[in-house]
């Protein structure tokens, strides 16, 4: 792995960190509190706060995931060169497609 | 010369397995060969070609573990065969002697050293001077923190033990391998050496550093107490800050 990747993957990984710890507070708290779906949705949307943390939340998993699995295809697939890197970006497009759109749904409606 | 078992008191004999065949395929082969006191395993595998096959292919040369060559697999672990005596590695009195895995094989138990060596090259393991022979001595104090770090990591006998016990070399056979990485940290921290901006950007490329997974197999086989995986971690701070500062 291009050292480039390899320290994109630490600093993804580094934004995770905390942002996992956030994301499983929410669940909790929803879950406890019996706050249902309308009144959850009514409390995220329009929310700046809440579209940046799961904005940056899915723009770092698009990253991170899409580099640990450049390595899973290279040493198990052993896929390699121009077809290794062209997983790569179709992984993290794909993920932060579908990431953003839910995202999106929360927080804009 | 003595083989060390044909005059001992031999009462005993062992169940020795040995790989036979080449790159198109081959088998394994059973023998009894007489047990000896501080027999070592190329003690066994001598006395087979000697006495049973002698178009057995095996490779060595010193006997006593410096120059690397006799490394094997036994019993599933790579080993340098003329320091591994036959007690510690027998399992359930079976000996298994196969080739070393990760290299193309030669025939037998006789490997192509030469991806081996080609990593080394790759990694700039090749010592490239920062003066010539007319200017004086360099004075490197054999206590300066950098000569340490150079120091622990020099006595590497090309063995390829590590090279074999190393996962990733088997998953991904150009990444350049822990022995390689270990010689290029040796020089990365060689005072006299000028050949580092090479050598960083070699080492963090796509078949460098940043492949090893930090699991320390190949510390854990080096026959000289070598510590390839510190290497590496070296290697991948080193080459980080040298990132970071726009220099890669
Ligand atoms: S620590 Fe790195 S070089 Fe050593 S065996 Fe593991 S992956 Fe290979
Ligand atoms: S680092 Fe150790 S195991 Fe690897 S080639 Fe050198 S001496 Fe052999
Ligand atoms: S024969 Fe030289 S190291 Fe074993």
């Amino acid at each position: 792995m291009p050292i480039r990747l390899y320290m994109l993957q630490r600093l993804s990984a580094l934004v995770m960190a905390p942002l996992v710890l956030v994301h499983l507070a929410v669940i909790i708290i929803a879950v406890r509190s019996g706050l249902d779906a309308e009144t959850l949705l009514g409390r995220t949307r329009g929310s700046l706060v809440w579209g940046l943390v799961y904005g940056t939340f899915v723009v770092a998993v698009s990253i991170h995931a899409a580099i640990g699995l450049r390595t899973v295809l290279d040493e198990w697939a052993h896929i390699r060169g121009k077809a290794l890197d062209a997983a790569m970006w179709a992984i993290g497009l794909g993920l932060l497609g579908l990431g953003s759109r839910a995202v999106y749904a929360v927080t804009v409606g | 010369m003595s083989d060390g078992i044909d005059n001992a008191a031999a009462t005993d004999t062992l169940d020795v397995r040995v790989w036979r065949g080449d790159e198109r395929g081959g088998d394994w082969h059973a023998y009894r060969v007489p047990a000896a006191a501080n027999q070592t395993v190329l003690d066994v595998v001598t006395w087979i070609q000697r006495h049973r096959e002698p178009n057995l292919a095996y490779r060595f040369a010193c006997r006593v573990g410096v120059c690397g060559s006799c490394a094997m697999s036994v019993n599933g672990e790579p080993r340098w065969t003329c320091r591994t005596h036959v007690q510690d590695a027998a399992r359930d009195g079976v000996l298994r002697i196969g080739p070393l895995r990760n290299l193309p094989l030669v025939r037998d138990l006789a490997c192509d050293m030469a991806p081996f060596f080609d990593r080394w090259q790759e990694a700039g393991g090749r010592f490239v001077p920062s003066s010539d022979r007319h200017a004086d001595i360099a004075a490197i104090s054999p206590e300066s923190p950098a000569r340490r770090i150079a120091d622990a990591a020099i006595q590497c006998i090309n063995c390829a033990v590590c090279y074999a016990a190393c996962d990733v070399v088997q998953w991904k056979p150009d990444y350049l391998g822990p022995a390689a990485l270990n010689r290029a940290w040796s020089l990365v921290n060689d005072e006299r050496d000028a050949g580092n901006k090479d050598r960083l950007r070699a080492v963090a490329g796509d078949a460098g550093c940043h492949n090893c997974h930090s699991q320390h197999n190949c510390t854990r086989y080096c026959p000289n107490q070598l510590d390839p995986g510190a290497s590496i971690a070296g290697l991948k701070r080193t080459t980080m800050k040298a990132a970071l500062k726009g220099q890669l």
